[in-house]
């Protein structure tokens, strides 16, 4: 911003001010929607280095540096809680992706009785989130859980399954349209060179359509990491906790002495999400904004 | 799996080239059948498991469905019709057990008066009424008893006049041969049950808890009573004083006489309009929509919740398109340097995971040390999540924060892409910055963006995880509802339906679920319509 000033001050005095009037405003207000945006960011980093670990005196930043917080977070059930979302996102992104790209695969290449239907059928159940009927969910696994333990409350297992639920509805309109794009010919061609159907699929199909398995997979995961309500009443027992359920424990039962460690889990569990965020930045834009220009 | 081994099998009459279909046999047997068998194997395994265990604790609907899933699922991949279910089985299996089948069955249960004391059938009303009036039969003989254990399963075995008799839970009183007991007759060794060590049932709990509520019935006949214990060492028979008549649907307490009549609202209730504590579920037909409206401790309180709910969705995508857009417009300009910073400083919040904001921002929100106090607001205690109308409006703050990079990006996106060569034509038609704004950037700009507009809508309308780890729901309103200022609907439903414990009200809460379905469902039709109309703009 300096060497624009310097730039600037060379100029006459009536560009100047055109200058300031139509661009140089620009740069004042960035800075303050830049300190809207990071405030909060920067605090948490601070109170996570902070060496009380409450949040009477988080607000004086960056008074101190201390890792006290980081290391008492291996005293707690913190990284059983990492772990946990860690197998309850990766299973959910891996059975999210293979149920919806098989799925995908049928709607595009086969031409079945119901298949009309069926598409439309899709379209309508993902409009009524399943985070709604929780409380059948509820129900459901308490009866499940009578019958087989791994598949009731306080399972993981079970809580992959009632994610899973959610798979087809929301992937496989995303998938069939990319599936779509993958012209017909090359599988005939396949066929007629003596490949299965079962070949085609696995490795002609699939390696041709990673970029949509991956955009799958990454909202699979990202949404099981985010989701609070049904983890919260599927997951009771604190060693099966995911992030979510786990940190608004700390937060809601003694905010002010479990500042610290929900300061110190915050940075730890968000580093990952922001260096992939802006590893992958390019791609995520051009996503959002190719998927809503063309509605 | 294969269409070589279709083509060996189908048609050896046909072909009888041995030399080709034996080739192309080989071939399809290969792993790829060792893998599908193998799974089968493993799927049949458990789903018999499943099945058996089902078989076990009597639940036949969940016997029944896995049974058809497992048949469905052993004919669609070993005949070779049905050639797309075979992709589609594993996610249509999931879709229809835990997203088609809760759709339905919030369906039914909001019908019904499922909920705390309206929880079973009939029947187990009528067993939790004879067993809450057990007691021990006045001048009883208390035999000497010991827990045994078999696996999982608990029983009692006592020593009736020399002769030891084992029972369960399930399983009546029955003589043992060949037990031992000590001097004290208790029995010290019975033949196929381990014998519980006294030391256990001090230091286990939930063992001790097992024993105290465990009655071992004396014989097929639920009059004859129950073995019961106290302190595990004796027991003594225990006999319920009501008495249940199955023909005239009556329970009678014979101590004191009064009869209890089975209602139509689930429950049995005396004359004197006494109920008895645990009751069935019975369907109720609109009971609880009109309840919803008409209670006066949930009526009000639910109206301002709905309210609340479509103002916080409402807000919510307006502030943060508008700032979002606001924001894109800004610096969607070529002089401005650094960009690529600027953008990515501005969406950082973005890349924040949402439920760890609204917890942060829950601490910096506190009113005695929260950091916005302290460092904006000059160290005054400002009850921001306290006071009804600061808390609405720190949500909506909040969620602003998280939420308006998204536009940011989104605006960006279709600002770029918009065409310059309609905006150099309205400017040199005249048009002032407002006008070229109004009439041609935001038109064409919703086109692209009201889908998704009408999508974070649906998104907030449901949006818990915000509403819940910023504020709970609170400040609470006065009365019992239990609701509070900032509750939206789902927020609402959760607190009501009891599922994190207190007093449940399945029947209401799936009720509410309903009314949340229908307004998702209109809001996505109408979507589903703009989207069309705006595009033929």
């Amino acid at each position: 911003m300096s060497e624009q000033t310097l730039k600037v001050a060379r100029r006459s005095p009536t560009r100047r001010s055109r200058w300031w009037a139509e661009v140089g405003w620009k740069y004042p207000l960035a800075a303050v929607i830049a300190f809207y945006a990071i405030f909060p960011l920067i605090y948490v980093l601070s109170a996570s280095l902070s060496d009380s670990g409450t949040l009477t005196g988080s607000s004086n930043l960056f008074s101190d540096i201390s890792f006290a917080n980081y290391q008492a977070l291996g005293e707690t059930t913190f990284w059983t809680w990492v772990g946990n979302t860690l197998i309850v996102g990766g299973a959910t992104a891996v059975g999210a992706v293979l149920m919806g790209a098989a799925a995908a695969y049928a709607f595009s290449r086969f031409r079945f009785k119901g298949r009309r239907p069926g598409l439309t059928t899709l379209l309508i159940v993902q409009m009524f989130p399943q985070t709604v009927a929780f409380v059948s969910v509820f129900l459901l696994l308490t009866a499940l859980g009578n019958v087989a333990p791994a598949l009731g409350i306080n399972s993981k297992i079970a809580l992959i399954c009632v994610y899973l639920g959610g798979a087809l509805g929301a992937n496989t309109f995303l998938m069939y349209g990319f599936f779509n794009s993958i012209p017909k010919e090359m599988d005939e061609a396949a066929k007629i060179d003596g490949a299965t159907h079962a070949q085609i699929y696995w490795r002609l199909i699939m390696p041709l359509v990673t970029p949509i398995l991956a955009v799958v997979a990454l909202l699979a995961f990202i949404s099981a990491f985010g989701d609070f309500i049904l983890a919260k009443i599927v997951l009771v027992s604190p060693d099966q906790w995911t992030l979510a359920v786990g940190m608004y424990q700390w937060v809601s039962n003694q905010l002010t002495s479990n500042w610290g460690l929900f300061a110190a889990g915050a940075v730890v569990a968000s580093l990952p999400v922001l260096a992939l965020f802006l590893a992958l930045q390019k791609y995520i834009v051009g996503g959002l904004t190719a998927g809503s220009v063309k509605g | 799996m294969s269409k070589d081994t279709a083509v060996a099998v189908k048609q050896p009459g046909q072909h009888p080239e041995p030399r080709v279909s034996h080739a192309r046999n080989v071939r399809g047997m290969g792993w790829g059948f060792v893998v599908k068998l193998l799974v089968m194997a493993v799927i049949n395994a458990l789903g018999i498991s499943i099945i058996m265990s089902a078989f076990n604790v009597e639940a036949w609907v969940i016997l029944g469905a896995s049974v058809v899933l497992l048949v469905v699922a052993d004919v669609v991949y070993f005949t070779k019709r049905a050639m797309p279910l075979k992709y589609m089985l594993p996610g249509l299996v999931f879709l229809f057990v835990f997203q088609i089948f809760t759709l339905g069955y919030t369906g039914y249960v909001a019908f019904t008066n499922y909920g705390t004391g309206h929880a079973g059938s009939e029947q187990q009303a009528v067993d939790a009424a004879l067993i809450q009036a057990e007691h021990r039969v006045p001048d009883s003989v208390s035999y000497p008893l010991a827990v045994v254990r078999d696996g999982d399963t608990i029983g009692f075995a006592i020593n009736d006049d020399g002769f030891v008799e084992v029972g369960t839970a399930d399983e009546p009183l029955a003589p043992v041969n060949g037990a031992a007991v000590d001097a004290n007759e208790t029995p010290t060794e019975v033949p196929g049950w381990e014998i519980v060590p006294r030391g256990d049932l001090f230091t286990d709990q939930d063992l001790q808890n097992t024993v105290v509520n465990l009655r071992v019935p004396v014989s097929d006949d639920a009059e004859d009573g129950s073995i019961r214990t106290r302190e595990g060492q004796t027991g003594a028979i225990y006999k319920s004083t009501m008495d249940w008549n199955p023909e005239a649907q009556t329970l009678t307490d014979t101590e004191t006489g009064t009869v209890y009549e089975a209602s139509a609202s689930g429950n049995f209730v005396a004359e004197d309009g006494t109920m008895l504590p645990t009751g069935w579920v019975v369907t109720v037909g609109f009971d609880n929509f009109q309840r919803a409206v008409t209670d006066t401790a949930l009526a009000g309180p639910l109206l301002k919740v709905t309210l609340w709910t479509f103002a916080f969705a409402i807000l919510t995508v307006l502030t943060s398109f508008g700032l979002g857009l606001l924001f894109a417009m800004i610096y969607n300009d070529q002089r401005v340097k650094g960009r690529r910073f600027i953008r990515t400083l501005f969406i950082l919040p973005y890349a924040f995971p949402a439920f760890m904001s609204a917890l942060l921002w829950r601490g910096m929100l506190n009113k005695e040390f929260g950091v916005i106090n302290d460092l904006f607001f000059f160290g005054a205690d400002i009850n921001w999540l306290g006071d009804e109308w600061l808390a609405r409006f720190a949500i909506l703050w909040v969620n602003l924060w998280l939420s308006y990079p998204y536009w940011f990006l989104v605006c960006t996106g279709a600002l770029q892409a918009l065409s310059g060569e309609t905006m150099e034509a309205a400017k040199i038609d005249g048009a002032g910055r407002w006008r070229q704004f109004r009439s041609i950037t935001l038109p064409l700009l919703m086109v692209s963006t009201a889908p998704l507009a009408i999508a974070s809508f649906a998104f907030n309308f449901n949006n818990f995880t915000i509403i819940y780890m910023l504020t709970e729901g609170g400040p609470a309103f006065p009365g019992t509802s239990g609701l509070g200022a900032t509750d939206i609907l789902i927020s609402a439903i959760y607190k009501i339906s009891g599922v994190s414990g207190g007093v449940a009200d399945y029947g209401l809460a799936s009720a509410l679920s309903i009314i949340v379905f229908v307004i998702v469902g209109i809001i996505s039709a109408v979507a589903f319509r703009q989207t069309r109309k705006l595009e033929e703009i």
